[in-house]
């Protein structure tokens, strides 16, 4: 009798965790916050949504079937899903379907197959492809709308969606600023942010989700309770949503009391924008960031500081996706030099002197 | 006791129920017993015997190759059928010596060394002298000759001998079964160890999760205020002797050191009750416990075993397969090795036998890395798994190397809770393989080039000596002749 | 104009003779690379390689004459000092990695004539006129020298047996990707 494992090295049991699991947990982690904005911003949103998701997979199994990669058991791992759907949370909810399949195209095509497919890209598919889409189209990618839940008086039925959507037919009356892009346009106009701040909406309904915005960050509190529930499902850590959030806090709040008139608050930093969609599901991206604890609190307080710095200098009004871009280029390094200190050796891997009891 | 904190771990299933509560029993005697010369690291032992001998039980049938090598006895009285090879207890399936004997059934005890009757009042060199005749290895799996590790007292500033009985490996429960049933041997054959090593603190760590353990092994420590016994925290791999070393005194062994080097010298709970027998009756290490278990094995069982029964006699004895098992284990399904089949024998090291279902060992396909980092953060060692092996995957040992390769002790923390199931320590054993094969490559590169300059200087040497030699000759011949000459000037 | 040339001529003059004497004082000395070379190579003077002996292979390397992958004695682990030395990539393609053998004498046919003794580089093989010999198999490097003087074909190369300390794990087969 012989046995077929026989080629096999240990261990011989295994944990029953994979791939797929996860991303399936991230997808329901997902799911209060986005129906939540699909009810809010309506029929458009949900065909918007449906057409990026649906145009990663396709996009995904078209690049696998080129690399002549295993099509189906590849696209089971839920990971085209997982980018397409947070592509479609950061397009502004009434966008023509076109944004989002060029989106999926950039994602997929460009941003993460090119590198070797899951596991291999250096780059958040999703943000290369929403930054890509907002430097290419920047009127159709802010085009903000204020809520229109459904049903609601005023909302758009299916048929006028599908007008919207798909005929590119934006109705006039509706388009609004979002928070951080109104507080940017009138300090331009050289109005103080402590004025501009008080038209904005309030922060309980910024919290809410009540505000313009992109079509799925808008809920603080939905993102935050699915990030929880991340954690407590250990698929994420604390490190990296309590170092990017603490770094936009920490920047927001300290330069606002210095100027109140130039600088918003950290409470308004923290709670307008992607803030919480980057810090829990964007940055978080295992691909993208740094492997050690270490090292991604080191990413995370990176995208922190630099979302700040571009909402506050740089031209856009929202820094999220260049922040966290730009952090992951940097992630190869920190990882080399967040590396843990291994069992018995010092920092620079030379074995610990004798006759010392602590490292 | 102040605990001290290990890095990472996990806590795997630790399906110990299958066997903890079944007491030890002893296998009924084979129809033929296969002893290898190699049950231990170092040199094989050397054969005694001849074909045809009949052997008494306790006889030593293969004696110590070396400095670093051990015995072998005859673990009941019979003939010696063949010396010969067959596969060894080994995932490589290679043939090693073996010595087969035939027992006659009488079981009868041959002439053994007297009992040292007062041990703690012995010289330290006799306890070490009957250990290593004793033929006593680790038995906790690595089987390192016992006897080098208790003369280790005699070259390192020892404080205290740590007795392992931790038992962190999921399924195994032969220490669990042998410190309940068994304390007061372990225990004493701890207190004779610690007065070979000249050590006047013993510490028996054992995992939380056997608390009759615990208990038993208090009790028979109770009457002596050197032994404690401590219960330590469920943590796959807390009996790694390093780690466990660092939990009780937070003491971190440096690398490429032994723990020795820092005053704890760490034996198995097992090889205590050996020594304990070594010594009280002169019995040599002719037997173990083994736990034989898993879901394919229909009655899982702790077995006391003699050295050399095959692993289908114990199979048979648990009442065989209810299904086929996927795969074969020796020792721990975290660290074990795959056995090539069932014809192979029990050894010394050999603490467990699981025959485990696909469904039990849950290996899937692998998928790419997705950089979850979740290696990273349990790697016990401090090592980045998922960076070394991508650069062994490139067959890039020099890198991997300096990333720390060699100091992985191969838990299997990382490879048991991968998401994409990629094997990482069958990466990284097969990258130790890889670079101990090239530095054996380069000595031998060393010793050829030794050789040639050896052969070089004698044919150099071999050539001026003949030359010297015709030039003595000339010169000889050149003063006969002159001489010659000079004789015959007269005339 | 005039000024122009001569300022720009003697800037032409005094940098390039900063330069030149740079480049004589603060000369690097020249490797001995023939000499590193040397230590690299296992040093049995066997000629496997189509060299007469290792000082003469490690001429050429140096030259740049020969390739790197010569040496089959010293197998891909000193294809690998060498391509590290000489900073190049060892292309281990065109390496046919040979597995390590050791030179056997078939007793029956030994008559005993002591060529091969006299052969062999690192005195490997044990015996004297008129009697059988034995190769020491721990110290044959098989360079297989001995087999080409042979009169009666006694000598045979046998692989080298693994065994229990030599085995490893071969490389996971699955097909996967790490980062």
């Amino acid at each position: 009798m012989s046995f077929r494992s026989i080629s096999h090295s240990a261990p011989f049991t295994h944990q029953a965790s994979s791939v797929q699991k996860i991303m399936f947990t991230v997808l329901l982690a997902l799911i209060p916050a986005t129906a939540f904005n699909l009810y809010l911003f309506g029929w458009p949103a949900i065909l918007l949504f449906s057409v990026t998701v649906g145009s990663c997979v396709i996009v995904e199994a078209g690049c696998l079937a080129l690399a002549g990669r295993p099509v189906r058991a590849t696209l089971g791992d839920y990971s085209a899903v997982l980018t397409g759907w947070l592509l479609a949370m950061s397009l502004p909810p009434w966008a023509p379907w076109w944004i989002g399949f060029l989106g999926a195209i950039f994602a997929i095509a460009l941003a993460k197959h090119p590198f070797g497919g899951i596991g291999q890209n250096v780059f958040n598919p999703a943000m290369v492809a929403r930054v890509a889409l907002l430097i290419s189209f920047p009127v159709a990618m802010t085009v903000w709308v204020m809520p229109h839940p459904l049903f609601s008086a005023g909302a758009p039925g299916f048929f006028d969606a599908i007008a919207i959507t798909f005929g590119g037919q934006m109705p006039d009356a509706v388009s609004a600023a979002s928070a951080l892009g109104h507080v940017k346009t009138e300090l331009t106009r050289g109005i103080p942010v402590s004025q501009s701040m008080v038209q904005a909406p309030d922060l309980m309904d910024m919290m809410m989700g009540y505000r313009a915005g992109s079509l799925g960050e808008t809920s603080a509190i939905l993102i935050l309770a699915g990030g929880l529930f991340l954690m407590a499902k250990r698929i994420i850590s604390w490190h990296i949503p309590l170092s990017v959030m603490g770094g936009v806090f920490l920047m927001g709040a300290i330069f606002h009391a210095v100027d109140p008139a130039r600088f918003a608050s950290g409470t308004f930093h923290l709670l307008s924008g992607a803030t919480f969609l980057g810090a829990f599901f964007i940055a978080t991206d295992y691909v993208t960031s740094p492997v050690s604890k270490k090292g991604q609190l080191i990413f995370g307080l990176g995208c922190g500081v630099l979302i700040w710095l571009i909402r506050t200098f740089a031209g856009y009004p929202e820094g999220v996706a260049f922040a966290v871009l730009l952090m992951n280029a940097l992630v190869p390094i920190i990882d080399q030099y967040t590396r843990p200190r291994a069992f018995g050796r010092n920092r620079k891997g030379e074995p610990l002197p004798l006759g010392e009891e602590k490292p | 006791m102040k605990l001290f904190p290990i890095r990472g771990g996990i806590h795997p299933d630790y399906r110990k129920e299958l066997s903890s509560e079944k007491v030890i029993v002893a296998l009924p005697l084979p129809a033929a017993l296969y002893i290898p010369l190699q049950q231990h690291i170092g040199v094989p032992s050397e054969v005694l015997v001849n074909v045809g001998d009949l052997v008494k039980k306790g006889q030593m049938i293969a004696r110590s190759g070396g400095t670093l090598s051990a015995p072998q006895h005859a673990p009941t009285s019979g003939h010696i059928r063949s010396i010969t090879d067959i596969p060894a207890p080994h995932p490589s399936g290679l043939a090693q010596t073996t010595i087969v004997l035939e027992p006659d059934g009488k079981d009868e005890w041959g002439e053994l060394p007297a009992p040292i009757v007062d041990p703690f009042t012995a010289d330290p060199h006799t306890i070490n002298e009957r250990v290593a005749a004793s033929g006593i290895v680790g038995m906790g799996g690595a089987a390192f000759p016992s006897a080098i590790k208790l003369n280790l007292g005699t070259q390192k500033k020892l404080e205290i001998l740590l007795l392992n009985g931790a038992e962190c490996e999921p399924y195994l429960t032969c220490d669990d079964r042998v410190m309940r049933e068994h304390a007061d041997e372990v225990i004493d054959g701890a207190r004779i160890m610690a007065h070979a090593l000249g050590v006047h603190r013993v510490v028996v760590a054992i995992e939380q999760n056997k608390p009759q353990a615990i208990d038993a092994m208090t009790r028979a420590a109770s009457a002596f205020s050197e032994v404690e016994v401590v219960g330590v925290p469920v943590q796959y791999p807390m009996g790694s002797e390093r780690h466990l070393v660092q939990a009780i005194t937070g003491r971190e062994t440096p690398a490429k050191k032994l723990t020795a080097d820092i005053g704890v010298l760490v034996h198995n709970v097992a090889t205590a009750r050996a020594v304990h027998h070594a010594v009280r009756f002169g019995r040599p290490l002719i037997s173990r416990v083994v736990t034989v278990s898993g879901k394919a094995v229909r009655e899982p069982n702790n077995i006391e075993v003699p050295i050399g029964a095959r692993v289908a006699d114990l199979i048979a004895f648990c009442g065989g397969f209810s299904v086929e098992p996927e795969s074969l284990v020796n020792g721990g399904p975290m660290m074990g090795q795959p056995l090539p089949g069932l014809d192979v024998p029990v050894v010394k090291g050999m603490s467990g036998i699981l025959a485990l279902t696909a469904a039990e060992i849950n290996q899937q396909p692998a998928s790419s890395c997705i950089r979850c980092g979740v290696c990273v953060t349990i790697c016990p060692c401090g090592l980045s798994p998922v960076d070394m092996a991508a650069f062994i995957r490139k067959d890039n040992f020099e890198t991997a190397a300096k990333l720390g390769v060699m100091d992985c002790v191969s838990c299997g923390s990382c490879s048991w809770l991968c998401p994409s199931h990629i094997p990482l320590v069958h990466y990284f054993n097969y990258a130790k393989g890889m670079i101990n094969a090239q530095d054996r490559e380069q000595r031998k590169i060393e010793q050829t080039r030794m050789l040639a300059e050896a052969h070089a200087l004698r044919v150099e040497k071999a050539a001026a000596e003949k030359a010297a030699f015709l030039a003595a000759k000339k010169a000889q011949a050149a003063a006969a002749s002159a001489a010659k000459e000079k004789d015959g000037t007269p005339a | 104009m005039l000024l122009a040339v001569s300022s720009l001529t003697i800037m032409g003059v005094t940098l390039g003779s900063i330069l030149g004497a740079a480049a004589y004082f603060l000369a690097v000395e020249e490797d001995p690379l023939e000499e590193e070379l040397k230590a690299m190579l296992p040093g049995s003077q066997c000629g496997q390689c189509g060299y007469v002996g290792c000082s003469q292979y490690a001429v050429a390397l140096a030259k740049d004459e020969a390739p790197i992958t010569l040496c089959t004695p010293g197998g891909k682990a000193v294809i690998e000092v060498l391509a590290k030395k000489m900073g190049v990539t060892a292309d281990l393609s065109e390496h046919e990695e040979k597995v390590p053998e050791y030179a056997f004498i078939i007793e029956d046919l030994c008559i005993g004539c002591t060529r091969c003794i006299k052969e062999c580089s690192v005195d490997a093989i044990m015996g004297a006129n008129k009697l059988m010999h034995t190769v020491i198999a721990e110290a044959c490097h098989g360079c297989e020298k001995c087999i080409q003087v042979c009169p009666t074909d006694a000598i045979v190369m046998h692989p080298v047996p693994l065994t229990l300390s030599s085995w490893h794990w071969a490389k996971p087969e699955d097909q996967h990707v790490v980062h």
